[in-house]
């Protein structure tokens, strides 16, 4: 097989994002920002009977939370509006006629989030010890290894709504709805123990949800949580799967 | 073998018939021309042979290969350049080429740059090249890997008079390598100066095939001349050749083949009649054009659907 177009498609993707950074800032600030605000509200009282943050304190719960937000950002708001841009203005269809393989333009764009999810949730871990006294994550080796499923579960959703949706636009729109939504749900807002029954389901249900879990356990030393892992794969594939099916269709 | 030939082509969306009944062959080393008004199924055509759409029905055969199932190995061997289409705004234009020429066997990037004016931009930014730029780019990148055959979907469009000049030339270069061409266009006069053949679609089927000569004496509507005498037209009327003669104000009009010119002369001459202002009117393709689609391009109950969803 001939690896070149796979290689060049990753490259010229890398480098769009590259050149347009504006681009990148809303995933990579917004969860600073939160960081620093939730952190500065709830200070790191462990909470004593694990009602509200699962026994730890404000800024121990929200550093590995906002990890996933990052995560959450560029799947559900960057991937699905340049991905529906490209559908939009034909440059999709101008890549396939000239024989480069979507699936290499669709990777591309997987590496570019996963460069992303990893900057910001870097910038996150760092504003949350320079502004507040979290505690170290317990199993660090375990925080990666969810924040890297857990990131490329969120490309590929970015990827379904991006093949989904019909316009740069509406992707936008879409995913700065579905963006707050997931956030105040899904466990980065208010945290779920204090949501009422009805909300707090409807965060379960969100991705977000598993994987910030799945961020938490091995930072508080829990140790790994393998069904959520588990849940995120399959969201993956589940979304993964939508998207491959709607770009193949004519 | 033809490097294309299409039988019985059919495609609709929805309730829209856009293509109905479409058969035509081309030639290996052939540049063929698709005319027809808007909306009359051309772009649809090439793209079910490109394999960016999928026939309803018909037999299709794109290089000896099926477009609905070796789509690959036809995208591989076929350049193309789509109507409607773009790149990223940030991309630059050797990156373009580049990402393009991976997908083939290489290509002398600096060439392809110069051949088609594009060396000076090449670093520039997609989204800063003007409408003629971005076309010949769009053209190059059809090239870039040396194609048996190609696709080009309106090409001169948007290009000035001097670029399409030299876009002619270029293509006839192209055919000088052997390749075949496949050229949906407008332009009547590009479809004359480079076209072997010309298939002529409307409202989905093909309603002319034939050469640019072949279609003009079929359609064009024969030969008229004009001019000032005192004679009486009946005498023309049974010369060789001549379908109509009369008389309109003080002129006297003779319509015919090209022969009914040669006699019509011929008794001119033998009657001491010379007048001094004769005009012959030649049919063209664009008369040709007229007569066979009518004056609007009003075929738009089958326009193709928005293609921004793709």
């Amino acid at each position: 097989m001939n690896v070149r177009p796979w290689v060049e498609s990753a490259r010229v993707e890398l480098l769009l994002f590259v050149r347009e950074p504006t681009t990148a800032i809303f995933a990579l600030v917004m969860p600073v920002i939160f960081t620093v605000i939730l952190s500065a509200v709830f200070g790191d009282t462990p909470d004593q009977n694990g009602e509200i943050f699962r026994g730890v304190g404000g800024s121990t719960y929200y550093a590995p939370a906002y990890i996933g937000l990052a995560a959450a950002s560029v799947g559900v708001v960057i991937l699905p509006t340049h991905l529906a841009g490209y559908r939009e203005r034909g440059i999709l269809r101008r890549l396939r006629a000239g024989g480069v393989p979507v699936t290499a333009v669709l990777l591309g764009q997987v590496a570019v989030a996963l460069v992303l999810s990893a900057v910001g949730g870097v910038l996150v871990v760092l504003t949350a010890f320079a502004s507040a006294e979290p505690a170290a994550a317990v199993d660090p080796w375990g925080v990666v290894v969810a924040g890297v499923v857990g990131a490329l579960a969120f490309a590929l959703i970015g990827l379904a709504l991006g093949a989904l949706l019909p316009t740069a636009r509406a992707a936008q729109g879409a995913g700065i709805l579905v963006w707050f939504l997931v956030l105040m749900l899904g466990g980065a807002g208010p945290p779920p123990e204090v949501l009422p029954d009805a909300m707090a389901t409807v965060g379960d249900l969100t991705p977000l949800r598993p994987l910030i879990t799945a961020l938490q356990d091995p930072w508080f030393g829990n140790g790994w949580n393998v069904g959520m892992l588990g849940v995120l794969a399959a969201i993956g594939v589940a979304a993964w799967t939508v998207a491959a099916f709607r770009l193949s269709r004519d | 073998m033809p490097d294309i030939s299409v039988r019985g082509l059919r495609k609709s969306y929805g309730s829209v018939h856009a293509v109905r009944d479409v058969s035509f062959d081309v030639g290996r080393g052939e540049i063929v021309g698709i005319l027809g008004p808007n909306g009359s199924g051309k772009t649809t055509t090439v793209e079910c042979l490109q394999g960016l759409r999928h026939a309803d029905d018909g037999e299709l055969s794109v290089l000896g290969l099926d477009p609905r199932t070796q789509v690959a190995e036809i995208r591989r061997r076929v350049g193309s350049q789509l109507q409607d289409s773009a790149l990223p705004e940030k991309i630059k234009v050797v990156e373009a080429i580049r990402l393009f020429a991976s997908v083939g066997g290489g290509s002398d990037v600096d060439r392809l740059l110069a051949d088609w004016g594009l060396s000076a931009k090449r670093t520039a930014a997609f989204g800063s090249l003007s409408g003629g730029q971005r076309q010949r780019l769009f053209i190059a990148l059809a090239l870039v890997n040396r194609p048996q055959l190609v696709f080009l979907d309106e090409m001169t469009t948007g290009l000035d008079p001097a670029a399409r000049h030299e876009a002619w030339r270029l293509i006839e270069q192209v055919r000088e390598l052997g390749t075949t061409v496949v050229l949906v266009t407008h332009f009547l006069d590009e479809a004359e100066r480079l076209c072997d053949r010309l298939v002529v679609i409307q409202h989905g089927v093909v309603s002319a095939t034939g050469t640019p000569a072949e279609l003009v004496a079929r359609h064009g509507g024969g030969v008229s001349a004009t001019f000032t005498a005192d004679l009486d037209p009946a005498d023309l009327a049974a010369l060789p050749g001549v379908s109509a003669a009369g008389r309109r104000g003080r002129s006297v009009e003779v319509r015919g083949s090209a022969e009914a010119l040669l006699h019509l002369g011929h008794t001119l001459v033998e009657r001491g009649t010379l007048p001094t202002d004769l005009r012959i009117h030649q049919p063209t393709l664009e008369d040709a054009y007229f007569r066979l689609v009518g004056d609007r391009d009003d075929d738009v109950d089958a326009d193709t659907p928005d293609e921004g969803a793709r």
